[in-house]
């Protein structure tokens, strides 16, 4: 039993769930959403690097997801652009306009640094709302293709489609977990534990929090162009401030600062929110006292949560060794 | 001279904090800079380490200019730090706090994280092996693997000097190193403060604790009110009238800002 119980047969079945999901679901719906679970969970993994891992909080987070999907339907849409290259072409937009947003917003921080962003986000908003002749303002974009075929592999299937977010969502996973188990990753943890000892210890807080906002830039705008050409059809409303708080709950319970807390918090939220789409507007009432509770009881979300208990079970395993070790040391000697 | 301040002034509105204070720090030596609360004590350090830019005067640290540089640039150079609080991470272990003092040595950026390139694979190592360098030299290599929440106040100054060995300094500022520790364990922060010096390093430090400056500084300063009132050996601060006066208070009862 114990030999099973790896974290590794854990991540392998998880893994095969994912990949066998197609052929388990009742109906193409549950796959759609599923599917939809991958695009939002990429923009999530981004808003941990930045809030989770580095410690602040960006509220322009979903104005990248939107310039991402704007950017990408525009460019296929009315410049007919190849889906590879405008996905490329949002990457690219995203990691400029972070620099630029990130350079003048980083100059603040705290309390102040949220309330920047979120009007910056704000105003991404407007301006794709109101640049009619641009974005088409709110009768949004119509007819965003899918992925293009890569050789004899096409993306027109639902299942298809999926596989392919779900390979996105891995790597985003994998560069996530890279990133954070490196000497980047460390010196991340070390801004958000504390900004004046990394100062001391010759890290330049400026440069590496700029850093980590593209770098969550970046995935929000790769989230939102693989949105656009996913449910193709897209309005201002991508940009709605309350998308972006919903990712941020999704990353809250699941756990902030952690790498398993952005897909366990989106697959929990959107099953819960579709299996309580009956109750309408009132499923808000379930919702608000659920996150108290979170928050309240386990401030790192449920990824935190479980991670302590394991952490607790192995510390006690090895006092129960040395224990035993001990003991068997003084038999001996006896 | 490895640190020489010169006329270093540093006034907050209307209140001057530092004013005027020079002080010349020679290398190997252990600096003391002691001073009634308020005195103007931790803002001296803040200077030093870049966290304010000085109002007026000069700092030079081997014979570079430092007076305008930011803290991440200074401690670059050689200059480390502690606080008061010690400010690690609770939840990470011992050796994960200390391996991140080498990072301003290394130059892996994102792609040599996401790539996991040779780069990034040799100063990881480095890294880690400077830790526990630091840690063997603090004598607390045993508990690397201990999450900092679970050991005592005096092993997480321990960790805090590790830290600050490990980013390779010249120059260590120690802000009240045995604040919040009991005499035996002073002692033991005093033997390795006096270690460090015998390494090569030079100390400056800021204490409260008079038996353990006393026997521990080559040089003491004394500053009052942001003013330097004294500066010399142990037994001359200990016999100088003005520094008495500052401590106790003069015979005419004047107020002390305390």
């Amino acid at each position: 039993m114990k030999g099973f119980l790896t974290k590794r047969n854990g991540i392998l079945l998880v893994l095969i769930i994912a990949l066998l999901l197609p052929f388990i679901v009742p109906n193409e719906y549950v796959l759609h959403v599923m599917a939809l679970v991958c695009i939002w969970s990429i923009s999530v993994y981004g808003i941990n690097i930045f809030t989770g891992f580095t410690g602040n909080l960006s509220l322009a987070h979903i104005g990248f997801f939107a310039i991402g999907a704007y950017t990408l339907g525009i460019l296929t849409v009315k410049a007919d652009w190849n889906f590879w290259l405008a996905l490329l072409a949002a990457g690219v937009l995203s990691i400029v306009l972070g620099i630029l947003v990130g350079l003048i917003s980083l100059r603040t921080s705290g309390h102040f640094f949220t309330i920047f962003t979120m009007c910056v986000g704000y105003i991404i908003y407007l301006v794709i709302d109101k640049w009619d002749t641009l974005t088409g303002g709110v009768r949004g974009l119509i007819g965003i293709p899918n992925p293009s075929r890569i050789g004899p592999i096409t993306f027109d299937s639902l299942t298809s489609h999926y596989y392919l977010l779900l390979c996105f969502l891995i790597l985003t996973i994998f560069i996530t977990k890279r990133i954070v188990s490196s000497l980047l990753g460390r010196t991340f943890i070390a801004i958000r534990n504390s900004e004046e000892l990394a100062q001391t210890i010759g890290i330049s807080t400026k440069k590496n929090r700029l850093l980590s906002f593209v770098i969550s830039c970046f995935f929000a705008a790769f989230a939102g162009a693989l949105y656009a050409s996913f449910v193709r059809f897209i309005g201002p409303e991508v940009g709605a401030i309350f998308l972006g708080f919903e990712m941020l709950i999704y990353l809250v319970i699941g756990g902030l600062g952690t790498l398993t807390g952005p897909v366990i918090g989106t697959i929990l939220i959107v099953t819960l929110t579709q299996s309580l789409q009956f109750l309408q507007e009132y499923k808000m009432l379930i919702f608000g006292p659920i996150l108290l509770l979170i928050v309240i009881f386990y401030p790192q979300g449920i990824a935190g949560a479980i991670n302590k208990l394991t952490n607790k079970w192995k510390a006690k395993r090895t006092k129960d060794n040395k224990v035993k070790e001990q003991q068997t040391t003084i038999k001996e000697v006896g | 001279m490895v640190l020489e301040i010169g006329k270093l002034t540093k006034a907050f509105g209307g209140l001057t904090a530092v004013n005027g204070v020079d002080l010349n720090v020679k290398e190997g030596h252990i600096q003391a800079v002691i001073g009634p609360n308020g005195a103007g004590k931790s803002t001296f350090f803040n200077l030093i380490s870049g966290f304010y830019p000085p109002t007026a005067g000069i700092i030079t640290f081997d014979g570079k200019d430092i007076t305008k540089m930011p803290p991440n640039k200074i401690a670059k150079l050689g200059i480390a730090r502690t606080f008061q609080t010690t400010n690690l991470f609770e939840d990470a272990t011992v050796l994960d706090n200390v391996i991140i003092g080498n990072r301003l040595r290394t130059k892996s950026g994102l792609f040599d994280a996401i790539l996991r390139t040779k780069r990034e694979r040799t100063e990881e190592k480095e890294s880690i092996e400077k830790a526990y360098k630091a840690l063997e030299f603090v004598e607390i290599t045993d508990l690397a693997d201990e999450p900092i929440g679970s050991i005592t106040q005096e092993q997480k100054k321990r960790v805090a000097f590790a830290l600050a060995l490990a980013t390779d300094p010249k120059l260590v500022l120690l802000d009240e190193p045995a604040a919040g520790i009991n005499p035996g364990e002073t002692d033991g922060l005093a033997a390795l403060i006096k270690k460090m010096t015998d390494n090569g390093l030079t100390v400056c430090l800021i204490e409260h604790k008079m038996s353990m400056i006393m026997s521990l500084a080559d040089r003491i300063m004394v500053l009052n009110q942001g003013k330097r009132i004294a500066e010399g050996t142990p037994e001359e601060i200990q016999n100088n009238p003005v520094v008495i006066e500052a401590y106790l208070g003069s015979e005419e009862n004047e107020p002390i800002k305390v």
